[in-house]
């Protein structure tokens, strides 16, 4: 579980978080929305502190990361797994490298060991037979994928993700989004996924958190996010003429 | 007061490089993948620069010195020590800034704005100690070596093109190369070399990793790392020549 409070933050003088506290439930899938610039990966960055707050707790099952010396930081950094935007893959180093690469700093494993426990976080996110195509070889979905097998190779226990889904094709965004959602419930990790994809919300979303400009706009899960009256997120979700028209199609329903 | 804070950061990015690895084998791995890189592949260009480096050396002396009163071995001593003293050190230092020196700011600059940096530092790995210590161990390793090439191919640039000019002979040019040697000069260069190689690596280190924004910063950040490490590069070869020469 992560718990933030009242955390702030701004750059040189203009508040991007301003006061946000929530909580971030173990073995669920957290989502983080809103507009583009709202501060959504200022706030995951902030979490896991490659951004530093002004004020404010940040807990990660009760330990507070923004006290933390070095030291205890990069051993809790192991325990976190991250999918950044574009995959952040190591362009110098293959596939099965790139997944590897966190066994070989910080674990003992012999090298069949790390090879099969390889093959095993490839299989698990549907990659056969890539292992020596390079970042730049394979396609953005694939590159996510390999960021999600990566993410998961050292059995984190905090998984973050920056906007999984950008762009992907609508079905490779469903595949990316179950994938994460399997991935948190078998492995009962704590997921926290940044995104303005509304069908993540829809499909994945079990607790959501809405952030605009900076400040908590709504907290809630997917179903909740239909028939809410909050002003701001219903310009948000029913953005699109297709959501405007499936809401009223729904609210008909509902009246009848 | 701009200048203070990047020297500032500069200081501290380099505690943060020098701090214990976290694995020294994938670090070793690191290490001799750089020296191939940075050092082994600049091989062919420091030799092509060195030999005719080497017979520009010699022809500008042979034409100036055609005295009947100057002895024409000082041509070939001429030669070898404008080679060791600055050419082999100080300009060979200046050519590896740009090579080099925008290599390994492009490469951590586009590691900076593609999130690899940050993924590195999440996975609980010390960013700057394991892209940047290899880096700096790989130049300041193989500078000596390039430096002593570059000697090397600098005197047969000389000794190709000497005998071209028809005022001195091969063997005027050698006994020249061999009159007069101060060993001293070698270790004063070798000196220099390490004090460069160690700035044509981090400093452009330093540009790379403060990259913030796209490809456009890269490309600045690369231009600022080969001036600033070139200027650099002459502001301590004039420290170090008048500590080491008095």
């Amino acid at each position: 579980m992560i718990e933030i409070k009242n955390i702030r933050k701004s750059f040189e003088n203009r508040e991007i978080l301003k006061d946000i506290s929530t909580v971030f439930e173990k073995g669920k899938t957290n989502l983080i929305i809103g507009q583009s610039g709202s501060g959504k990966t200022v706030l995951l960055k902030s979490i896991v502190r490659l951004l530093e707050v002004e004020e404010g707790e940040i807990l990660f099952d009760g330990r507070d990361i923004r006290k933390m010396s070095f030291s205890v930081l990069k051993k809790l950094r192991q325990e976190m797994g991250m999918v950044f935007q574009g995959g952040a893959l190591f362009d110098s180093m293959n596939v099965a490298e790139n997944v590897r690469f966190p066994m070989d700093m910080f674990t003992k494993m012999t090298n069949g060991e790390k090879n099969m426990h390889v093959d095993f976080c490839l299989d698990r996110v549907n990659i056969k037979g890539a292992h020596h195509l390079f970042p730049s070889e394979i396609s953005g979905g694939m590159r996510k994928r390999v960021a999600i097998a990566r993410a998961i190779a050292l059995n984190p226990k905090y998984l973050f993700c920056d906007e999984p889904n950008s762009g992907l094709d609508p079905v490779t965004s469903i595949l990316i989004d179950n994938l994460i959602k399997e991935i948190t419930v078998e492995f009962d990790i704590t997921t926290l996924i940044n995104t303005h994809d509304m069908n993540s919300v829809m499909e994945i979303g079990d607790n959501i958190l809405f952030i605009s400009e900076g400040e908590k706009g709504w907290e809630g899960n997917s179903t909740q996010v239909l028939f809410t009256r909050n002003k701001k997120l219903n310009e948000f979700v029913f953005a699109s003429p297709l959501s405007k028209r499936i809401r009223e199609l729904k609210q008909r329903e509902d009246d009848e | 007061m701009r200048i203070f804070n990047e020297i500032g950061s500069y200081f501290l990015l380099m505690f943060r490089v020098f701090s214990k690895p976290e694995k020294g084998r994938i670090y070793w791995r690191q290490l001799l993948l750089e020296i191939e890189k940075l050092g082994i592949q600049s091989i062919g260009i420091v030799a092509i620069i060195s030999v005719f480096m080497g017979g520009i050396i010699t022809l500008q002396l042979t034409y100036n010195m055609s005295n009947p009163l100057m002895p024409t071995y000082l041509i070939g001593l001429g030669n070898r020590d404008t080679l060791i003293l600055e050419f082999s050190c100080t300009v060979l230092s200046l050519m590896l800034a740009g090579k080099v020196g925008s290599n390994i700011a492009s490469e951590i600059g586009s590691m900076q704005v593609t999130e690899q940096i940050d993924s590195l530092e999440l996975m609980g790995v010390n960013s700057a100690s394991f892209l940047i210590l290899p880096k700096i161990i790989a130049v300041v390793f193989i500078s000596p070596i390039l430096f002593v090439l570059s000697v090397f191919c600098g005197i047969i640039g000389g000794l190709i093109a000497g005998p071209i000019s028809g005022i001195v002979t091969v063997a005027q040019y050698m006994d020249g190369i061999k009159t007069m040697f101060v060993p001293f000069y070698v270790g004063f260069s070798i000196i220099k070399t390490l004090v460069f190689g160690f700035l044509i690596a981090s400093v452009p280190a330093y540009w790379g990793y403060n990259v913030q924004g796209g490809a456009l910063e890269v490309g600045h950040a690369s231009t600022r790392a080969v001036v600033n490490t070139s200027i650099l590069i002459l502001f301590f070869d004039l420290i170090l020549t008048q500590l080491l020469f008095k």
